[in-house]
């Protein structure tokens, strides 16, 4: 007893260490258990319910919401409870504990999981050594998706940021400036699916025939020109470009708001002294803008190398991976889903995080360095 | 120079132009479509019932990443203790890893606790990701206040609760706005983890028009209408909070 208060009193001995850090995890999971519990009834309430579907959404809304909410005001709560020098060590974890459970269990446990499982064989029975890194890297079907992700990365990556970076610096100087930038910018608004809708218009084809009419938005230019009707996405390996014309669209837009608030941090005594000593409008633009903005660009680049190397919905929704289309994460999609190969599924899971990784650093540290905050 | 000046209007109109022409005539065309087709979203096909599932499935995966951030992040930004800087940078860390990656653990898991097919899994999946850059994002904004804005509330006695609940959230608005924004539309347009967690038995907008992109050979017609219903939302809300949106966007509010 008197040990324990002695111990209240010095908080830097080793028993109170110990059952502080006992506290803290004890804390951090505690809060999410009970938040779970909270849920999974909510859950339970709503599938005994025979409310209307209104209704149901309304109550699953406030029921995960608020018990969530009413979690943290309890756990708070608790821990003020306790002796003063306990609480304070204690409350941040009640602060952080729920995100830290969370993103373990969905993040950290997976990466680990996957893993062991790639090691694993078809049905992640028995052990299968190396065999399906060895598939992920000499199978022609996954050589076949290192070379098409490496065309998303390469020209999805390169025209996104350098049309994205045109349209910046000529709506920067148009007075409608906002309306380009709004319509540029709208498709990064859409699901894949949806763009997956709207360029299977451009690019449909019904194949030839007597009485057949062509739909396709290109198709019909193609005939209008007195060309004939092309099956755009099963021409390889030129369709792989057709999907990739897809992210630039996409992504086009992003990189301009970037690049755009970029450029307006150019300071416009430089290019007018630029001007000035003669410089054209073009070389002012690489010699100043582009090396001005260039931890930008950076940042730009690397998120899109990110999006392009993850690149999945557009190649599921268009051409699903057939006629030489097929990219890492969808070729990881049929081991898992429909080849059911568990252990192929993790290897090539694992490829793809190596791939990432490098990427996703340098450029959260170029993000980093180049503002902090809003 | 004035040739120069032609060469760039040139320009801006031959990249400016064509672009949005494509979208507006796919819009006006589904627009068209959809005056004679609105009643097949009623019938048991099942559209009506997927945008409401879109949306049960859509706010709390949104409300809940931002409440466990926001807290996490004043954490980071305003309390002491011990391995704080170490566990931010593995929490942010953690957006390495993709989402293809966590699927198959967390369905077995999943299998384990009876949550395949249920909201409850697909809000959770959706919270896990969305932490990450919620977190992030939440961290450098509140760390970015002014300190003696905190140091003045501490004095005058207030703990840190108090704090988090009248000072962090009313100024923390427009950083919790773009959040909103962002992880509306990652989660209203995911396609992957509602075919995956969801499946066909509580179909969301996404999954039914990725069916009748595959499946309907001739339903053209439904499927523009159907597409157009499922940009509805996400458009009105771009356009009305265009503001927070690019905010957020300078902020590095992407998805990896």
């Amino acid at each position: 007893m008197l040990k324990t208060h002695n111990t209240d009193n010095e908080p830097g001995g080793i028993i109170s260490w110990f059952s502080s850090t006992l506290g803290q995890i004890l804390i951090s999971l505690f809060v999410p258990i009970v938040t779970f519990l909270v849920l999974w009834q909510g859950y339970l309430f709503l599938q005994r319910a025979q409310a209307p579907q209104i209704v149901q959404v309304i109550v699953a809304i406030i029921w995960g919401v608020g018990g969530v909410a009413l979690l943290y005001v309890v756990a708070n709560w608790l821990v003020l409870k306790l002796p003063k020098p306990w609480s304070s060590r204690l409350q941040p974890f009640v602060f952080v504990g729920p995100a830290i459970a969370i993103m373990g269990w969905f993040l950290a446990v997976p990466v680990f999981r996957s893993l062991i499982g790639s090691f694993r064989n078809r049905l992640g029975g028995g052990w299968a050594g190396l065999d399906n890194y060895i598939f992920a890297f000499t199978n022609p079907r996954m050589l076949e998706t290192f070379r098409n992700n490496l065309l998303w990365m390469v020209f999805g990556t390169f025209f996104s940021v350098a049309f994205g970076l045109l349209i910046a610096v000529l709506a920067d100087r148009s007075r409608a400036e906002v309306i380009y930038k709004s319509i540029i910018f709208t498709p990064y608004a859409l699901s894949f699916v949806g763009a997956g809708v709207i360029w299977k218009f451009i690019y449909t084809y019904k194949g030839i025939g007597l009485n057949i009419q062509e739909i396709g938005l290109l198709n019909a230019i193609v005939t209008g020109l007195g060309g004939t009707p092309q099956p755009w996405l099963n021409i390889t390996p030129w369709n792989n470009f057709f999907l990739i014309v897809i992210m630039i669209w996409l992504q086009t837009g992003y990189a301009m708001v970037i690049l755009s608030s970029a450029i307006k941090g150019v300071p416009a005594e430089l290019l007018e002294a630029a001007r000035i000593d003669g410089a054209s409008e073009v070389r002012a633009f690489f010699k100043i803008t582009v090396p001005y903005i260039r931890g930008t660009i950076i940042t730009v680049v690397t998120t899109i190398v990110i999006f392009s190397l993850k690149t999945f919905d557009i190649v599921r929704v268009m051409t699903g991976g057939n006629n030489g289309t097929n990219v890492i994460a969808n070729e990881f999609y049929l081991q898992s889903f429909t080849y059911t190969h568990q252990g192929r599924a993790s290897a090539i899971a694992i490829v793809l995080l190596v791939l990432v990784t490098p990427v996703i650093i340098y450029n959260l540290r170029q993000f980093n360095k180049e503002r902090k905050g809003f | 120079m004035v040739f120069q000046l032609i060469i760039f209007k040139l320009a801006q109109f031959s990249v400016a132009i064509p672009l949005p022409l494509i979208f507006l005539f796919d819009l006006l065309f589904s627009l068209f479509e959809l005056r004679c087709n609105i009643s097949d979203f009623l019938n048991p096909r099942g559209m009506g019932r997927a945008f409401l599932n879109s949306l049960i499935v859509t706010i709390p995966a949104t409300i809940l990443p931002i409440l466990f951030a926001a807290f996490a992040g004043y954490a980071f930004a305003w309390m002491d203790f011990r391995g704080r800087y170490l566990l931010f940078a593995i929490l942010v860390g953690l957006q390495v890893v993709p989402l293809q990656m966590t699927l198959v653990p967390i369905l077995r898991f999943y299998k384990e606790l009876g949550l395949n097919g249920t909201f409850l899994g697909v809000w959770l999946f959706h919270t896990g990701f969305g932490m990450p850059y919620a977190i992030y994002l939440m961290r450098n904004f509140l760390g970015g206040l002014p300190k003696d804005l905190f140091e003045s509330a501490y004095l005058d006695g207030a703990s840190h609760w108090t704090a988090f609940t009248k000072l962090v959230i009313p100024l923390a608005t427009p950083a919790i706005a773009s959040l909103a924004i962002f992880q509306f539309l990652w989660v209203w347009n995911d396609l992957l983890v509602s075919l995956v967690f969801l499946g066909g038995t509580t179909p969301v907008m996404t999954y039914q028009i990725s069916n009748m992109v595959t499946s309907l050979g001739a339903g053209w017609h439904l499927l523009t209408a159907a597409a157009f219903l499922s940009m509805l939302l996400p458009m009105i809300i771009f356009f009305s909070l265009q503001r927070f949106f690019v905010r957020g966007m300078l902020a590095g509010a992407v998805k990896g």
